[in-house]
């Protein structure tokens, strides 16, 4: 079936089975390797993609299901090319990727979490992540480099007089 | 980690849905899709039609309808979970959902989807027993009604007819002034199935005694069951901690509880008397006013 896809601002219009899962279809189809590929049966959280603004799991929703909603991958985020968000950065300075393989999704949680609170408690960075596995046990500095990345976001672009 | 083949479809409104289960005996309705969709990439699960019900607006919706709340059935639980009639209204469902699956699959996921799907582990159903709601599906062109502790009936396994739909459920609203709701479950990880889970519903009177009481257990049995004994005796207590103790004891002494390899039918059955007196415990501070307890069970 021909469906039209809306990644990162782009419209595809592609050709998929229904039974394609929006996972496959962004890694074989559309070339974003950045989505990960891990249980795929719901457990791991790797293949974690914003949907609508919403972290989901794209291995738990077919391709079909996802036209028309806008999806941000981890190549979304960036705001330019060379350059990192601010969770990336965090993410790099604390040493909160370590073989990478659930980075992406750790990050995409983040961005979902700071958009929604951008004061989490470290409870609310544990729960925010907790759908995700680190397989290198890692969790410590991605706590860490979550926490650094909204200390850095909230004092961005604020008159000096708004910080603490 | 592939599902096999399937034909895909949109239906328009509810009744459209209705009338393609009934043209195949092998469709499935897909909701949120977080239960139905790893089964069929583990191919225990293989529909040869999909009929996705998520487009259909009408079905989702969360409304304050006089005595009671009203959800739709493709609802999705974050939704709910952020929800302010929710949380003012329902307490017990506000409570209660923050403990199912993960935030990624909270926002996939729909209330209908949980209900219909009946795990003997998952929350919903058991808030839906032990709160007494009233699902409502839609099968051949009408619209019927059923009590929750009529339509859960076995593991998976419900009284919706064949070619049905959920449409919606309603959560009775206690109106009252001292009203206090507790719920703990014990998992492996946080967010797992639940081994037991354990949700409470009190209303105290003015003079602290117990007005109104509802109990519910969870994991323990193929569907979630309410302690009805337990609460005829808690009934115009004070529900003090050792009367608590001995009603839940003697309501759950006789049941069939399940057993794995996770939690033997011994160890269900324990863990259903600390969890639902703890629940009871919680609902009391809630009611006197003092702060809710947090989710503090061993993982």
């Amino acid at each position: 079936m021909r469906i039209e896809l809306n990644v990162n601002g782009t419209l595809h219009e592609i050709e998929v089975e229904p039974r394609t899962t929006l996972l496959d279809c962004l890694r074989d189809l559309l070339d974003l390797k950045g989505a990960h590929a891990g249980c795929e049966h719901g457990v791991c959280g790797a293949c974690t993609v914003l949907f609508d603004g919403e972290a989901v799991r794209s291995c738990l929703m077919f391709a079909a299901q996802a036209a028309g909603t806008p999806i941000t991958t981890i190549e979304g985020v960036t705001p330019g090319p060379g350059e990192l968000s601010p969770i990336q950065d965090a993410f790099c300075e604390t040493h909160g990727t370590q073989c990478g393989y659930c980075t992406p999704a750790m990050i995409l949680v983040a961005h979902a979490l700071l958009a929604d609170n951008p004061e989490p408690t470290r409870e609310e960075i544990v729960e925010a992540i907790s759908g995700n596995i680190c397989r290198c046990t890692g969790y410590a500095q991605i706590v860490e480099a979550i926490a650094l990345a909204a200390e850095r976001m909230r004092g961005a672009n604020r008159p000096r007089s708004l910080s603490k | 980690m592939k599902a096999a083949s399937f034909e895909y479809s949109r239906a328009a409104d509810i009744d459209e849905a209705c009338a393609m289960l009934a043209a195949d005996d092998s469709a499935r309705v897909i909701a949120g899709g977080q239960t139905l969709v790893p089964m069929m990439v583990m191919r225990l699960a293989r529909p040869t039609r999909l009929i996705d019900i998520n487009r259909i607006a009408a079905l989702s919706y969360i409304r304050n309808d006089g005595d009671g709340v009203a959800i739709g059935a493709t609802t999705r639980q974050c939704v709910v979970e952020r929800d302010a009639l929710v949380a003012a209204q329902v307490p017990l469902l506000a409570r209660a959902i923050p403990n199912i699956g993960h935030a990624a699959t909270r926002a996939r996921g729909t209330i209908g989807g949980s209900l219909a799907n009946a795990d003997p582990a998952a929350e919903l159903p058991l808030i839906a027993i032990t709160l007494d709601a009233v699902l409502s599906y839609r099968a051949s062109g009408e619209t019927a009604e059923i009590p929750a502790r009529e339509f859960f009936i076995g593991p998976m396994i419900t009284t919706l007819p064949a070619g049905g739909c959920l449409v919606g459920v309603r959560f009775p609203v206690w109106q009252g002034e001292k009203i206090g709701v507790g719920f703990h479950e014990v998992n492996a990880r946080r967010s797992d199935f639940a081994f037991v889970s354990a949700a409470a519903q009190v209303e105290l009177g003015a003079d602290g005694k117990c007005k109104r009481i509802v109990i519910g257990v969870g994991a323990v049995t193929d569907f979630p069951m309410r302690l009805d004994s337990a609460e005829q005796q808690l009934m115009g207590t004070t529900l003090d901690a050792k009367a608590v103790d001995a009603a839940l004891r003697e309501a759950l002494a006789d049941i069939d509880a399940l057993a794995d390899l996770h939690a033997s039918a011994e160890y269900r059955r324990r863990a259903a008397i600390n969890l639902a007196s703890r629940a009871v415990a919680d609902a009391v501070s809630h009611a006197q006013g003092k702060k809710a307890q947090r989710n503090a069970d061993a993982h």
